[in-house]
């Protein structure tokens, strides 16, 4: 593969302007010192107790995230445009699904195949006609976005159900101002420390009619072994509410309350990490002992809002994602701004034959997986692997979709040899509310420590970076 | 709060407080193991550790004889032991990252950095005599340092007070098991027959529960067997007698009554025990048998912990 285009060094080896003073403190930090400071994050990290858990590795149940010491830097104007285009991109999502759930007029237009929406087993046939405070269903979201060059910014996935890594957004910020205050005072960086604030004022401004003037809002997690407890823990804290697990919830006559010292409360508005099959074992999954009994009765009654809202998958699936471009054009009548993967879907003949000849140049994805599982990327894969991949895609084609091998943007990253150019995506959280949506200036910056490795997610090893946006 | 966060607070506070126990316990005994026999008679000291850290009956499930290794090991390090110090920590941090938003971060970074540390020892052991000392040094401390943390950073709101709770109830629950297994070196004047052989006995009971010195301060006198049941028991002024863990516990009981607006069966039940602690004196004790008296705290104390269950935290 051609060198990929590079966060600091842009194609052609000259210095990007965004990075001019960080360049030069590189040339007057030893290495050591920067070892040194490395080694200190990794303690404070530790000590803080920010891990995530993976699954079906039973030896390390708590691993740390690998942080690099090395911020992605992004400028003013940069910013500017991939902000006006995520804005462009959840409100066509939020459109979509308001839509899919109601007049469904995006499928009279024959832009989006009606059995993709139907068959799909994150559509939820519960959300049919169910309205939802200020058509919000998603409130957070997480859009990971890469770049190939200095002038687009392409979407690879969006995440509109329980997207996480905000708190590394907010932590690796904090550890790197501890260790760093001399690289800061050389940068004017957006400051992201407000994420908190906007997220509860998001969730306060779509409780339901029936809440109090000031509403309760929890978060529901899955319970302290799922593998982003701790983010969960770490946003209830900040934002100032309680974190409940579903044994802590309880639905009397449609109405939600949770558990407490002093009896029953009612709840308004649960920020859930938990999944929509998990949420009410009534409703989706019986053998579910993480949800809430009737818990989907209450949602129906308009006594609780879920953020996100249930049924949100059928926004984020793989297979959608190939027509967000049509999508946004529909609702919006505007051209994306945000770019989309040529993406190749299996279900359609001439695609899928398109795929199986050039498996080993392709990655292909599954429609409904997450988290780097369950994906091929041809070019580093061996026969066998791709030999059984064709074998699945055949069995199954409307499972997965294809793309081409993108040469992901690097940015250079401290490694044993020194720094080098490793590559990098970037998630940032898009928030609505009833009257806006916000996004903190900067995202998660997610790293391929691996030389020459594509996946960044932390389930296969990835580490993450400070992200700072330049003030103009 | 959430029923389950003030569970969870309370049960934090016993793990930590019980981990220290045991480090006391074991300390202890290695002291009076340390000396002659001549000096200790014939009782099995480290069958009464086991006693008193009310896992008597399992450790013959793993172990054959009760010696120094043994127990050590089973009361500290053990998978096997529900109560070992290894278990009381691991459930600590697991109580802590359940309700890490209730905690301090000085209460997290106690436990935490604690746990870190500890993941060695169980898996090398405790090592030789310098290295358990070590290891039983640091417990001790970490306990020191969590309620530290507690006390000076916690608002003084429902989280402090329930966490409060477990820490009173576990000590009087220590201290009472403490008594109930050696309360026969500790009979009044008329009654004693001990000679030097007890004098390692009484002082191995105030190390466990770290009142040597306070014993001087508030006696003025050589160690007398009927005064350490006395300052356990009754003294108020010791932050580990009975007496004193249930003043805490009705104060702590109050506040939280108080602050709900409402009184119930557990702040009634401890103010009984505080009462009849208050005007008791150790001659009627003595006269109506230390040992039943012990137990009957014994069960009292652990009603409490299940009518406070069942008042608030279920």
């Amino acid at each position: 593969m051609a060198a990929a285009f590079d966060e600091m060094n842009g194609l052609g080896g000259d210095l990007r302007p965004a990075y001019q003073e960080l360049s030069r403190w590189l040339k007057e930090t030893p290495a050591d010192a920067l070892e040194y400071r490395r080694q200190e994050a990794e303690l404070l990290f530790r000590r803080i107790g920010i891990t995530f858990a993976v699954y079906g590795d039973a030896e390390a149940t708590e691993r740390l995230i690998p942080f690099d010491v090395i911020p992605r830097i992004m400028s003013a104007s940069e910013w500017t445009l991939l902000e006006k285009g995520l804005k462009q991109r959840v409100l066509a999502l939020n459109m979509f699904l308001k839509d899919i759930y109601h007049g469904r007029d995006i499928l009279r237009a024959n832009i989006i195949p009606e059995d993709l929406i139907f068959q799909n087993p994150v559509f939820r046939p519960e959300m049919n006609g169910q309205d939802v405070p200020h058509d919000i269903y998603v409130h957070i979201a997480g859009i990971d976005i890469i770049r190939t060059d200095a002038d687009n910014f392409i979407v690879l996935e969006d995440n509109a159900r329980t997207p996480s890594g905000v708190s590394y957004m907010l932590e690796n910020r904090e550890i790197m101002m501890r260790l760093f205050p001399d690289l800061f005072a050389r940068h004017r960086v957006a400051p992201v420390e407000r994420y908190p604030d906007e997220l509860l004022s998001a969730l306060r401004s779509v409780a339901p009619h029936s809440a109090a003037a000031e509403p309760t809002v929890a978060l529901m997690t899955p319970g302290v072994y799922n593998s982003a407890y701790y983010e969960h823990s770490f946003l209830a804290d900040k934002l100032g509410i309680e974190l409940v697990e579903g044994r802590d919830l309880i639905v009397k006559n449609d109405e939600v309350f949770m558990r407490t010292t002093e009896g029953l409360k009612r709840v308004d508005v649960i920020y859930r990490r938990v999944d929509d099959d998990f949420l009410d074992p009534l409703t989706f999954r019986p053998d579910s002992a993480l949800g809430v009994p009737g818990l989907m009765s209450a949602y129906a009654a308009g006594n609780i809002t879920l953020a996100n809202a249930v049924g949100t998958g059928i926004a984020d699936d793989k297979a959608i994602y190939s027509y967000m471009p049509d999508i946004v054009k529909f609702y919006l009548s505007e051209e994306p701004i945000l770019k989309n993967v040529q993406t190749w879907r299996c279900r359609e003949p001439q695609d899928l034959s398109y795929v199986l000849d050039n498996l080993a140049d392709l990655v292909v994805k599954e429609v409904h997986g997450s988290g780097g599982y369950g994906m091929l990327i041809g070019p580093a894969a061996t026969k066998a692997t791709i030999e059984a991949f064709r074998d699945k895609l055949k069995r199954e084609p409307e499972g997965f979709i294809a793309q081409p091998t993108l040469a992901l943007s690097t940015c250079p990253t401290c490694t044993d040899k020194g720094l080098a150019p490793r590559h990098v995506d970037l998630r940032p959280f898009v928030l609505t509310g009833s009257d806006r949506t916000t996004i903190v200036p900067g995202g998660l910056t997610r790293v391929a420590l691996k030389e020459g490795s594509l996946v960044v997610n932390s389930s296969q090893g990835g580490g993450t970076k400070d992200t700072w946006i330049l003030s103009e | 709060m959430l029923s389950r966060t003030a569970e969870n607070l309370f049960w934090l506070a016993r793990y930590v407080e019980r981990a220290e126990y045991l480090a006391r316990t074991i300390d202890a005994t290695l002291r009076v193991t340390a000396l002659p026999a001549a000096y200790v008679g014939k009782t099995n000291e480290w069958d009464s550790a086991l006693l008193t850290a009310g896992v008597g009956a399992s450790f013959y499930d793993h172990y054959e004889e009760a010696n120094e290794r043994n127990v050590v090991e089973y009361l500290s390090v053990s998978a096997e032991n529900p109560s070992s110090i290894r278990n009381c920590i691991e459930a600590a941090r697991l109580n802590s990252r359940s309700v890490r938003t209730a905690l301090t971060s000085e209460m997290w970074d106690t436990i935490n950095s604690a746990w870190i540390e500890l993941q060695a020892v169980w898996s090398k052991g405790t090592g030789n005599r310098e290295e358990l000392a070590k290891f039983l040094r640091f417990v001790q401390e970490t306990s020191l340092r969590f309620d530290g943390s507690a006390y000076r950073t916690m608002l003084r709101n429902d989280a402090y007070w329930f966490s409060r709770l477990g820490v009173h109830l576990e000590r009087a629950d220590n201290t009472a098991r403490i008594l109930d297994v050696k309360y026969h070196v500790l009979l009044p004047e008329e009654e004693h027959v001990g000679g030097p052989l007890d004098y390692y006995q009484w002082t191995s009971i105030l190390r466990s529960v770290s009142a040597t010195t306070a014993y001087h301060w508030v006696y003025r006198e050589t160690l007398k067997p009927w005064l350490i049941a006395d300052l356990l028991i009754l003294n108020d002024t010791l932050p580990r007698s009975l007496a004193s863990c249930y003043s805490n516990l009705v104060r702590n009981l109050d506040q939280i009554g108080v602050a709900y607006g409402r009184q119930g069966p557990s702040q009634r039940h401890a103010r009984g025990i505080r009462n009849r602690l208050e005007h008791s004196h150790m001659d009627d004790i003595f006269q109506r048998g230390v040992h039943e008296f012990i137990q009957e705290f014994i069960a009292d104390n652990s009603r409490l912990g299940e009518i406070i269950t069942k008042q608030y935290l279920i």
